[in-house]
């Protein structure tokens, strides 16, 4: 193949509401057929971008492509692009089967088609047999996978969905992740999800973008983001880390040594070291799973940091449990499977750490 | 206890009062004497014949159907424009404009009524039927107007989203989605506009041309010569008209509305 196009490129998107800016000079590039998750706490503009390239907003500024194409100019009904809404948004004047098809009807389909790819339609989302029903006799659930169906038989460049399942009970959320996935897989389309839920985001999706107030934070795999964050905020907002004051002391070799109050010399892969220099102020990422209690001190592994520490508190979670620990005069947490019964607050026990797994990102500034 | 008694019992003496004349007019109309007195002689169908025969009142009604058709038709059309504009669009002086077309019921329909006559005639323009239509318009709009607003607030912006995301213009997803989702108050806007038009006398005496009369106009034309058995019957028709449009109307809309929830 020669050079791919971006599925989708947002170059430069600004939006401002009056004084309000919501979203900064952001830059996406999207890849043909990947699955693409805008990941971020409420408010932060993913709605707004979302909205931006559905062509549903304006961009103050920037410019927004679509397979290499400019659409910033063009209105959101010329754009042939699959919208999932929160709400589902089904028209309940309409049968499942019309809605369904409506799209269909505004392109150069025959009748017969329009019949066979609603079908089609109907069995991919697994809701074969409802087409003469009207929305409000389904459940919502089966509501959502109707207007998915309604989304993608026009068989649109890109599909945009924008919380489509924080409607959804717990467990149907869950079992609607898989199948949304599933469909998106089959079918290939190139997909950009919204979504304030992080696990959501690592379980679905090729590309995690993570925006803070209006800015892109990260982009990367989910492993990436999750393992390597490169900021303080995207390690907090992905998973159970602490977060350890400490600062960059040199390189030793491929390791960057970084000195903690309390706890002395910490070598992290210089890879997982950001572009700190030597005597920057940092904070040291530890994830709770990677801080393991143990009881007897003995059975400490080679080239692991073990320290003295007490258990405060415990949030006992049924398979696992969370201790809140004090580890050389920090405040931290560490999230372990519970062996034979979970420990004790009061319990001393000592902390172990690889620091392999530990993460060095600039300190969070506080305003 | 009996303090409620007393309270029911005034509650029926007053709507006694008032309903009572109302009944006494649709009973008469009835009535086979020329003279209306109780006990009555005998129930005839005589007095709507004789309105069937009279022909300033075929005329009457055929002006004010129609006056009314046209009044519901622009008002509805008029109605759902500005509702569209005020609800889904913002622009400049909106609060202002809303609350000048809601004022014609707030302003007694007299002064209405002299405005707007003072108004043509600053302009040099004679009375004629598109300036009674027009005046009808004015103080019928603010309760379509209403009607279709507090629908069309409730109509999530979602579904319009969904259907042009689906390739509908705007004209298409207008007439393929708000609308029949609007239909309900459409329908009641028609209604409100078409039975408030037919059964106006204020601005109607005001603007009407000369030799043109409407129903209400006719029958306070006929009253000022004689008190005919006619008027009777003619006041049953009103009353039917009227009231029973409008209910079965609203019965209507709540119908469509549940179907489309
Ligand atoms: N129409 C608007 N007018 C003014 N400000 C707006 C408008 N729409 C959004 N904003 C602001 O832009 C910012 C981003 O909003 P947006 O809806 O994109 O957030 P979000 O990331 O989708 O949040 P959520 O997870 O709550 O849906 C917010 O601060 C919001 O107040
Ligand atoms: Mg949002």
């Amino acid at each position: 193949m020669t050079e791919q196009q971006p599925a989708v490129a947002l170059e430069g998107i600004v939006k401002r509401f009056g004084a309000v800016t919501a979203v900064h000079a952001m830059d996406i590039s999207i890849e043909e057929g990947a699955f693409v998750t805008l990941l971020g706490p409420s408010g932060c503009g993913k709605t707004t971008t979302l909205r931006m390239i559905a062509g549903l907003l304006s961009p103050s500024q920037g410019d927004i492509r679509i397979k290499g194409r400019s659409v910033t100019a063009t209105p959101i009904h010329k754009r042939n692009l699959g919208l999932v809404f929160q709400n589902y948004a089904l028209f309940p004047h309409k049968t499942i089967f019309d809605n369904v098809a409506f799209g269909l009807k505004y392109r150069d389909v025959g009748r017969r088609e329009i019949t066979d790819r609603v079908q089609k339609a109907l069995d991919l989302v697994q809701l074969p047999g409802v087409g003469d029903r009207h929305p409000a006799q389904l459940s919502g659930g089966q509501q959502q996978r109707i207007a998915l169906a309604r989304a993608i038989v026009i068989e649109p460049d890109v599909l945009l969905l924008d919380e489509p399942l924080s409607a959804l009970d717990a467990n149907l959320r869950e079992d609607m992740r898989v199948e949304l996935k599933r469909i998106q897989e089959q079918l290939g389309i190139t997909t950009i999800f919204v979504t304030h839920d992080q696990s959501e985001a690592l379980a679905m999706s090729d590309k995690v973008v993570v925006m803070r107030s209006g800015h892109v934070e990260q982009v990367g795999a989910p492993e990436d983001v999750y393992v390597n964050p490169a900021s303080a905020f995207v390690a907090r907002f992905l998973g159970n880390a602490n977060l350890i004051p400490a600062t960059v002391k040199g390189r030793d070799g491929d390791h960057v040594i970084a000195e903690v109050a309390g706890v002395g010399s910490v070598p992290v892969p210089a890879l997982r070291a950001a572009k700190l220099q030597p005597g920057d102020a940092a904070a040291l990422v530890v994830r709770a799973e990677r801080l393991q209690l143990v009881e007897q001190p003995g059975d400490v592994p080679e080239g692991m940091i073990a320290r003295k520490a007490t258990v405060t508190a415990v949030d006992y979670q049924g398979q696992a449990a969370r201790y809140f620990i004090d580890f050389c005069g920090h405040s931290i947490q560490a999230l372990n499977p519970i062996g034979t019964a979970p420990l004790r607050a009061g319990a001393r026990v000592t902390a172990v750490l690889d620091s392999n797994h530990c993460v060095l990102v600039p300190p969070e500034k506080h305003p | 206890m009996s303090g409620w008694s007393i309270i029911r019992l005034f509650t029926i003496v007053v709507y006694g009062f008032m309903f009572l004349p109302v009944a006494i007019v649709v009973l008469l109309s009835f009535n086979s004497s020329q003279f209306g007195s109780f006990p009555m002689e005998g129930v005839s169908l005589r007095w709507f014949g004789e309105l069937w025969n009279n022909d300033a009142i075929i005329r009457a009604f055929r002006v004010s159907f129609m006056l009314g058709a046209l009044t519901a038709i622009t008002s509805t059309v008029l109605g759902i424009l500005a509702a569209l504009a005020l609800v889904r669009y913002r622009f400049p002086g909106k609060s202002v404009i809303s609350t000048l077309m809601i004022a014609p019921i707030l302003v007694p329909e007299v002064v209405l009524a002299v405005a707007l006559l003072l108004f043509l005639r600053w302009l040099d323009m004679p009375k004629s039927f598109p300036l009674l239509l027009l005046g009808h318009v004015i103080f019928t709009l603010p309760f379509v107007l209403l009607v279709v607003q507090a629908r069309l607030v409730g109509i999530r912006r979602d579904y319009e989203e969904a259907a042009l995301s689906l390739g509908a213009n705007p004209v298409q997803t207008f007439f393929t989605i708000t609308l029949p989702l609007l239909m309900p108050a459409v329908l009641a806007g028609l209604l409100f506009a078409f039975t408030i038009s037919f059964d106006d006398i204020t601005g109607t005496m005001f603007w009407k041309p000369g030799g043109v009369e409407t129903v209400p106009t006719q029958i306070f034309a006929m009253l000022r010569n004689s008190i005919s058995p006619e008027i009777n019957a003619l006041g049953t028709v009103m009353i039917v008209l009227t009231v029973a449009l409008p209910l079965i109307g609203m019965a209507l809309a709540r119908r469509m509305a549940a179907r489309l929830r």
